[in-house]
């Protein structure tokens, strides 16, 4: 298998697309710091979130019952799964049992981290992705490479060459209004007819035994309300104390994901519409055990809005492909080596250390400090991977180093001046595509020990 | 059964030790004003804004605006020359499958938030919850004094309201999945225009 310098090589030899991607995603972030700068109370409001995600997961339990409770009360049937197969099986019996062959799917990380659609195809159930990013790599037979922007590898003409081929669009008509139309009307048929939707869960509220799915498109709505059958699926984690604490999240949710104020729809279930059967699966698949790991445990936090990988250097200049894993960027880097560390083991390599992941997470989770320390486990386990390891020794000397890199304050500073020459240094395994850029004044050491010197000087 | 048990037992031995709740940490925004910033807000996501002081100023915004809709769906009971009522007629025996050919859709809502332009409707005012989605067009009316701050308000209003569907709608359905380019209309409805009426209008 390829790890994940080999697969950033691969992206990175089409530098105009590289470019592209990394510019977009770029853009992508700064209407996240626009929303952000806008918000009045946007550190209390992320402090407040990360707070009442503590207390999540310290009574995640009693919680998870709570939820079971209220949801059997309001005629949801609940299931639980200890790992992905379990998941899928659950999924296939529900299809079996009422002589159900096709159906739709809203957007869901969640099934993509269980395989669930291979899994349904191999058995003879046809899935059908309906969110318009899903439905796009989709039919190209790809994993999406962002958890949020599904197909943000992709350019339009791609899309219009994938439409051409599936849905009969004009060839080299890569229009988006024309092809998401195209989508539109596709997607409609596609509604009307199946009688099962499954969609994700944004949150889970214990107190009311209600979940909320949050969507632009309002695919998950169209399958769910036209469905018999609603089937949600959703990781342990996702659980909230109560009601009120959806103010907080949604209000974090989509400004830190695109820069909205909010999804266009953020629809709570509470109870299964006259006639439908509500299902809901929760799934543990290793999060009990990474709720095990002291210094891995916060990545259970996470609200899976993107924000980390937007404004990744790392993730905008290798794609989201090149992480391999159903979550890509820093955040998917920390989730993947707890459900397996050897072939996961090259991800927590795939950063910079800059903490830009952590300044901008809305729920704090410190996410760069997380990923250093999974090197360490790594190295210490003797998984260390070989095409990383001269260039780690260095990075890591020079940029992980706790006494080198401080993360409070000076940290943003830091990096903006200094980042972007470490990053292009020939040390870096993700730019080997890259032109060289002119030759620093100094050499890296030189540079390193100036940089080191002043800052012993300066404490 | 002993996938939750075994799941149970193994958070209760791994998870951290008791975490308090925040209190008071965070306090909204407030001292401005609410309906600009919700116009504002409806706005940047695609929808429209209309102040209005009588509701048939609907009426003539309908037929200026959707001259051609054949099928007009509508739960305010002063707009029945417009549209089929919801109440009182056959439409809640039918499938939702059969709304499909909805044109527009016209309803009153409970109120709208100002820091997201958020507008929460549950299914006693949808019937099928369907029907903000499956239209091709939303008409989405609020009292100007239903107004509030913030999400937190909302739910404080919310409270324990008992609904089985509840949703935000805060714009047209969109997607930017192509190139990041923004395109109105993906899989619910093409536009949204809310109206805003004084307190007394209806
Ligand atoms: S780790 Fe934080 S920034 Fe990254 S997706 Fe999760 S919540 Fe968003």
């Amino acid at each position: 298998m390829k790890d994940h310098a080999q697969l950033a090589e691969a992206f990175n030899k089409d530098k105009e697309r590289v470019t592209w991607h990394d510019e977009t995603l770029w853009f992508v972030r700064t209407k996240r710091d626009k929303a952000a700068h806008k918000f009045a109370g946007w550190e209390q409001l992320r402090e407040t979130a990360s707070q009442i995600k503590n207390n999540v997961l310290s009574n995640l339990d009693s919680y998870l019952l709570q939820f079971e409770a209220n949801a059997i009360k309001n005629g949801i049937t609940v299931h639980w799964a200890k790992d992905a197969a379990q998941h899928n099986q659950i999924v296939l019996s529900l299809l079996q049992k009422h002589e159900i062959n096709s159906m739709v799917k809203s957007k869901s990380m969640l099934t993509e981290e269980c395989h669930l659609n291979e899994f349904l195809q191999h058995n003879g159930v046809e899935v059908i992705d309906t969110d318009l990013g899903e439905r796009i790599v989709q039919f190209r037979n790809e994993p999406p490479s962002h958890i949020v922007l599904p197909a943000i590898h992709l350019k339009k003409e791609d899309v219009s060459d994938t439409f051409h081929e599936h849905l009969g669009t004009k060839k080299g008509n890569s229009d988006p209004q024309y092809l998401t139309e195209a989508a539109r009307q596709h997607l409609r048929e596609t509604f009307l007819t199946r009688k099962l939707a499954l969609t994700g869960v944004n949150f889970a509220v214990a107190e009311t035994g209600e979940f909320v799915v949050c969507t632009n498109e309002g695919n998950a709505d169209m399958g769910a309300h036209l469905a018999n059958l609603h089937i949600a699926s959703m990781g342990l984690e996702k659980i909230i104390p109560r009601r009120e604490d959806l103010g907080i999240f949604l209000n974090l949710l989509a400004r830190s994901a695109t820069g909205q104020p909010i999804t266009t729809y953020s629809s709570h279930f509470k109870r299964p519409r006259n006639g439908q059967e509500m299902h809901i699966i929760l799934v543990d698949n290793g999060r009990s055990i990474q709720l095990g790991r002291k210094d891995f445990r916060n990545s259970l936090k996470c609200i899976r809005c993107g924000a980390c990988m937007n404004t990744c250097p790392v993730y905008r200049r290798s794609g989201g492909h090149s992480y391999h894993t159903a979550v890509a960027g820093p955040i998917g880097s920390i989730l993947a080596p707890n459900l397996d560390m050897e072939k996961n083991k090259d991800l927590p390599f795939a950063s910079t250390l800059c903490g830009s992941c952590t300044n901008v997470c809305p729920v704090k989770i410190d996410i760069h400090d997380q990923l250093y320390k999974w090197r360490q486990e790594i190295v210490k386990s003797g998984y260390s991977p070989k095409s990383k390891t001269i260039a780690m020794k260095a990075m890591s000397v020079s940029l992980s180093k706790p006494m080198v890199y401080d993360i409070s304050g000076k940290a943003l500073r830091f990096t903006l001046r200094y980042a972007p020459f470490v990053i292009n240094n020939k040390l870096n395994p993700w730019y080997k595509q890259r032109e060289m850029p002119a030759a620093p004044e100094s050499s890296f050491k030189k540079w390193y020990e100036k940089n080191r010197s002043k800052k012993n000087n300066n404490e | 059964m002993s996938s939750k048990n075994d799941i149970l037992a193994a958070i209760a031995a791994n998870k951290p030790d008791p975490q308090p709740l925040p209190i008071g940490l965070y306090t909204p925004e407030s001292g401005y004003n609410l309906t600009n910033r919700f116009i504002e807000n409806v706005t940047l996501i695609g929808g429209a804004v209309h102040q209005i002081s009588i509701i048939s100023e609907i009426e003539q915004f309908i037929s200026t605006h959707f001259p051609s809709a054949i099928r007009i769906i509508t739960n305010n009971k002063s707009l029945k020359n417009v549209g089929t009522l919801l109440l009182n007629n056959d439409l809640d025996k039918q499938i939702p499958h059969e709304l499909e050919n909805v044109d527009l859709t016209i309803l009153d809502a409970p109120f709208g938030v100002a820091e997201n332009g958020a507008i929460w409707i549950t299914d006693e005012l949808l019937h099928h919850r369907v029907l903000p989605f499956i239209t091709q067009h939303l008409i989405l009316i609020i009292k100007e004094s239903s107004i509030v701050a913030s999400l937190q308000q909302a739910y404080s209003m919310i409270n324990n309201q008992d609904y089985g569907y509840g949703v935000f709608i805060s714009g047209p359905s969109k997607t930017a999945d192509i190139e990041q380019s923004l395109v109105i209309g993906a899989h619910g409805s093409r536009s949204l225009d809310v109206f805003i009426t004084g307190q007394a209008s209806y």
